[in-house]
């Protein structure tokens, strides 16, 4: 009897000490997989409470101006995006808005024609862009931290030179109506939105590039020992953010009619927080495209609902602020629960 | 000291390193090391930590330059000016800290600057990834070399030791034409992992590739290894046919005792 005993309670004991293994394993994948779509489902449980909170919430005409407040938050942080997927950061992204907005405007006195004038804010964002990548590429700088805080300073400086320190009026009527008008119940800079977004999907999920900048953001050294063209690459997406920047310049001056070196403010905490928000990493190599989308959205929808609600503005600093904390211990926690999980299939196997 | 010289190959060998130099600043990491490596032969390359044993497969690899000396890959020299030249040539690295893309999946990996892409008349960079090819290949490549990876669509972050280090080998085989450099492949492994891994290698060197293995694990020189090479302090102390007899000869070579 105790012969036939022991061998009967260590079969049962072994499964058992697996059972508890794998309902860890389950509890790991299933905090993961709400860590993943968890930006998707505070933002769905923001708007379902603001319906409720605030009568004019929901309205077509409030939507609208959530879209078109956060439509150069939406472009830009696109842009960031880029940049925060390969380990980078830019900071420069406001300062750089401002300056192309006030060349945009600068242009358009001087006779320019409104195609000229967009090309001109469109691209002083992609030479401001340049310049960092290239600084931060072949100068050799330790983070691009530096450089774009550098060029955040020029950038602002150069714009308040050029402008005298004062808002430039008037805009071409064609990027006015873009900032101002709806087509087809749609504010204009949406379709402005949705046509980057569309493009940067493409470019980083179906591209050899776009593969190059996951591969770049998840680990530099091993990119160069696989051959791919790191630096141009890094060089590539300050030139794209850059360029982002310069559309939400044209943007921001349809709107407003008038190029001004005071736009695009605290425009890099916006778009950095958006990115985070949304649930890239900051540690590079993840994320896409509707990460920043749904974090400048989200944005958008919190600053929106503050109002509202009357909350003052200076609150609205505040409550970024803390999402932007939460939503980095969200991805740390990720991190560390990804590794716990890559233990435990390691001791009970796949 | 008594050294078995290896026995002269009919065919030419398909790396050939002859005179090898390389210093950082004062360091001499390589003095005039010479050696080579035929199809479907396995050669351990063996030293003491500082012996000089990376230096050279980074000059092989394409991480390093060389200072002096060639490299001479079917009987043409080359200049390996950076790893993508290196494995246009043929040579494949598995490299000790893997090079892996922890945010990538095996198949994205294997094919990371590699890309299968599409259509041909677009700059490289421009070319649409041919994504269902890719993890065709890497499927039938799993299979072929026997390996066991259950999630083929999840990311490496999330794999184990052993199935990240089977990771970085298959990666070899799937663009290796004529040789494939190993730094201490199992190393970090358990004893089954590393049987995984040796049975892979041998699955490389059948395919016809030569393979240069560092390992600091005489079990597996023994095991594995046709001829052995030793460095110490940057030299090339001697070159042998290791066997279960002469273990402690090569022992010996390696400390310099």
């Amino acid at each position: 009897m105790t012969g036939m005993d022991e061998p009967l309670e260590r079969e049962v004991a072994e499964p058992r000490a697996g059972a508890v293994a794998n309902s860890e394993r389950i509890a790991v994948a299933v905090g993961l997989k709400m860590l993943g779509a968890g930006a998707v489902l505070i933002l769905l449980g923001l708007v379902l409470a603001l319906s409720f909170l605030s009568p004019y919430f929901l309205s077509s005409r409030n939507l609208g101006n959530i879209l078109a407040q956060t439509a150069v938050i939406c472009v830009v942080a696109m842009g960031q995006h880029l940049v925060i997927l390969t380990k980078g950061i830019d900071l420069s992204v406001g300062s750089n808005l401002a300056l192309a907005s006030v060349l945009g405007a600068l242009s358009f006195h001087a006779g320019a024609s409104t195609l000229t004038v967009i090309a001109v804010m469109v691209a002083a964002g992609a030479a401001v862009g340049a310049i960092n990548g290239l600084f931060y590429v072949y100068g050799r700088l330790p983070h691009p931290f530096i450089i774009t805080l550098a060029t955040l300073s020029i950038a602002k400086g150069v714009a308040l030179q050029l402008a005298d320190g004062r808002a430039i009026p008037g805009m071409p009527p064609a990027i006015r109506s873009l900032g101002q008008e709806a087509f087809a119940g749609l504010p204009g800079s949406v379709f402005v939105v949705a046509g980057v977004a569309g493009l940067m999907f493409v470019v980083t999920q179906s591209t050899v590039w776009g593969r190059w900048m996951y591969a770049v953001g998840g680990r530099a050294d091993a990119a160069v020992r696989m051959g791919i063209p790191v630096s141009a690459v890094l060089v590539s997406t300050y030139v794209i953010s850059g360029t982002c920047a310069g559309v939400g310049a044209v943007l921001l001056a349809g709107r407003t009619d008038a190029g001004s070196p005071l736009f695009g403010n605290l425009l890099e905490l916006d778009t950095i927080a958006a990115v985070i928000i949304g649930g890239a990493s900051f540690l590079g190599g993840r994320g896409h495209i509707g990460h920043a989308l749904i974090g400048a959205i989200m944005i958008g929808v919190i600053r929106n609902a503050l109002n509202l609600l009357n909350v003052g503005v200076f609150y609205q600093l505040i409550v970024i602020g803390v999402v932007i904390v939460v939503a980095v211990e969200a991805d740390v926690l990720r991190n560390h629960l990804e590794s716990r999980m890559r233990v435990l299939r390691a001791e009970t196997g796949p | 000291m008594t050294q078995h010289p290896p026995e002269a190959h009919p065919q030419r060998p398909v790396l050939c390193v002859r005179g090898a130099c390389k210093r950082f600043g004062s360091v001499v990491a390589l003095d005039d090391v010479s050696i080579e490596v035929n199809r479907g032969e396995i050669l351990a390359l063996l030293g003491d930590n500082g012996a000089g044993k990376s230096t050279l497969i980074k000059c092989i690899s394409g991480v390093h330059r060389l200072d002096a000396g060639d490299v001479v890959i079917d009987g043409a020299a080359n200049v390996l000016r950076s790893p993508a030249d290196a494995r246009s040539a043929g040579i494949e690295t598995v490299y000790q800290d893997l090079a892996l893309f922890d945010n990538l999946t095996p198949a994205q990996n294997f094919f990371a600057g590699r890309e299968i892409a599409g259509p041909r008349w677009l700059p490289r960079a421009m070319r649409f990834l041919n994504k269902r090819e890719m993890d065709e290949q890497t499927r039938a490549l799993i299979r072929s070399l026997n390996v066991s990876l259950p999630h083929l669509d999840g990311v490496v972050a999330l794999m184990s030791g052993g199935q990240r280090q089977a990771i970085a080998v298959a990666r070899s085989a799937v663009f290796a034409r004529k040789v494939v450099i190993l730094d201490e492949p199992t190393a970090a492994l358990g004893l089954r992992e590393s049987r995984r891994v040796l049975d892979l290698i041998g699955v490389l060197r059948d395919r016809g590739n030569a393979i240069i293995l560092i390992t600091h694990n005489m079990e597996h020189v023994t095991e594995l290894a046709d001829r052995a090479a030793v460095l110490r302090q940057g030299r090339k102390v001697g070159e042998l046919v290791p066997t279960r007899d002469n273990k402690q000869q090569l022992v010996s070579m390696i400390v310099g005792a």
